[in-house]
């Protein structure tokens, strides 16, 4: 099998300290490799935010080791994690964080600017990638112009801009329907069977049905984790 | 076909209606007890949802004892004749565990199963109920898989009756492991209580009565 694309590595993370000391993870692994799907779902508090924070370099892990494409998070420098996060990890969140006043194109281009592509480069990249989702033709509307559904295909080219293969996704369809959720699901899916690794943090029981792994946590351990290898679709 | 047996055909196809054998061997793992017992235990702990009729307890019963599952003990009177007192084997305990163990397949019997199950297994001895959850909600969660994949490989326009059957079949599945987490929540509050009340009891002074510690030893 290939080189995976995010590993956790016994994982604990605790806030505060002395009497005040709360682990919000504990000694929790997890990998991922291209191809794969897998949901976290757990109760309020039980550590998956935190775990995928830690997963995308935005939070650290107080021990273990968190590997993202190769790199040991916890050895590089606020520069160089930062260079991680860019350019290889996307991120998807409930309340969409789209730019009002960029377009759908600009908005999917500025991660590949950030990282010092020239405009035009990051630009073609990111018509590509909302290609990829079919939002190509809407590439110069902006976020309000656009309904919810087609915003959160928009965070979904861009987290997916200039061939990152790490997609971290909180709560996606929290603000959409139930019919448009699914149908962003189905996209994260399709993104996956194409090689992205996807770690989905939901609540609603019926997205893990998407997943390859479900995992669930309670208390910020990995109580049960449900596995299934299950033959794949067969496409139409 | 996926290995749910669910294809377009035989979805609707549904076995309703628990056996009671496996009611009654749970209920008699506890201990001996004749038919108007059995059939009280079970609607009190089932919350009378589902009343029993005391002509099925009893043939029901005699079915088990034909085929070993259970037996009259030796030394306990069983006058009149419709207080027989029956207790498990050792194969009816078997049966029982591996009810207990298994976990109920949506496809082959109505959740409803699934409740009397857990009902019944609060009390009764040697089940991890905590496990059954955990292997339940699994259970569930691989039944939300395949629905899914069957949604993936239908038609948005030729299949929508089925979509919608399997819509209602992924929210009843999506139902039924919010339940278990809820379930899951209310059984780790339940062991906090109980250790509590243990270390409490165990902080009194001894002058305590022998009865008051008898009682909590037996919980």
């Amino acid at each position: 099998m290939s080189e995976p694309i995010l590993v956790l590595d016994d994982v604990t993370r605790i806030h505060g300290s002395g009497e005040n000391a709360v682990a919000a993870l504990k000694g929790v692994s997890l990998t991922l490799h291209s191809g794969e799907f897998v949901a976290v779902m757990g109760p309020s508090g039980s550590g998956k935010s935190t775990l995928l924070n830690l997963a995308g370099g935005l939070d650290r892990a107080t021990s273990g080791a968190v590997t993202v494409e190769g790199a040991a998070l916890q050895t590089l420098s606020r520069a160089a994690l930062a260079q991680v996060r860019r350019r290889h990890v996307g991120y998807v969140f409930q309340d969409l964080n789209l730019i009002p006043s960029l377009t759908a194109a600009e908005n999917a281009a500025l991660p590949l600017e950030l990282d010092g592509r020239s405009p035009r480069a990051a630009r073609a990249e990111a018509m590509a990638s909302l290609e990829a989702l079919d939002m190509h033709r809407l590439a110069d509307r902006f976020p309000d112009d656009m309904s919810g559904g087609q915003q959160q295909r928009v965070a979904i080219a861009r987290a997916l801009v200039g061939g990152r293969r790490l997609l971290l996704a909180d709560e996606p369809t929290g603000a959409l329907d139930s019919e448009t959720g699914d149908a962003v699901l189905r996209l994260l899916r399709q993104r996956c069977d194409e090689g992205t690794a996807v770690l989905l943090v939901t609540h609603e029981a019926r997205h893990s049905g998407w997943a390859d792994r479900v995992v669930f946590l309670r208390d910020g351990r990995v109580s049960d984790t449900a596995v299934y290898t299950l033959d794949p679709v067969a496409k139409p | 076909m996926s290995s749910l047996g669910l294809t377009r055909t035989t979805y609707s196809v549904y076995i309703s209606g628990m056996s009671i054998r496996h009611g009654i061997l749970a209920l008699l793992s506890e201990g001996p007890a004749h038919g108007y017992q059995l059939k009280a235990d079970f609607e009190q702990r089932t919350g009378g949802t589902w009343p029993l009729n005391i002509g099925q307890v009893y043939t029901t019963l005699q079915r088990l004892e034909r085929d070993g599952l259970v037996h009259r003990p030796h030394g306990v009177e069983h006058q009149p004749s419709d207080r027989v007192v029956y207790a498990i084997s050792e194969t009816g305990r078997a049966v029982c565990r591996e009810w207990f163990s298994t976990p109920v397949r949506r496809t082959q019997a109505p959740r409803d199963e699934l409740a009397i199950k857990l009902a019944l297994a609060v009390g009764a001895p040697g089940v991890d109920i905590a496990a059954l959850v955990q292997g339940q909600r699994s259970e569930a969660v691989r039944t939300l898989q395949e629905l899914t994949r069957l949604k993936i490989a239908a038609s948005d326009t030729q299949d929508l009756a089925w979509l919608l059957v399997l819509d209602a079949l992924v929210f009843q599945s999506e139902a039924e492991v919010r339940w278990l987490d809820h379930c899951e929540s209310r059984l780790v509050r339940a062991a906090a209580a109980r250790d509590h009340a243990v270390r409490d009891h165990a902080d009194r002074p001894k002058t305590q009565t022998t009865s008051d510690e008898t009682q909590v030893g037996a919980r």
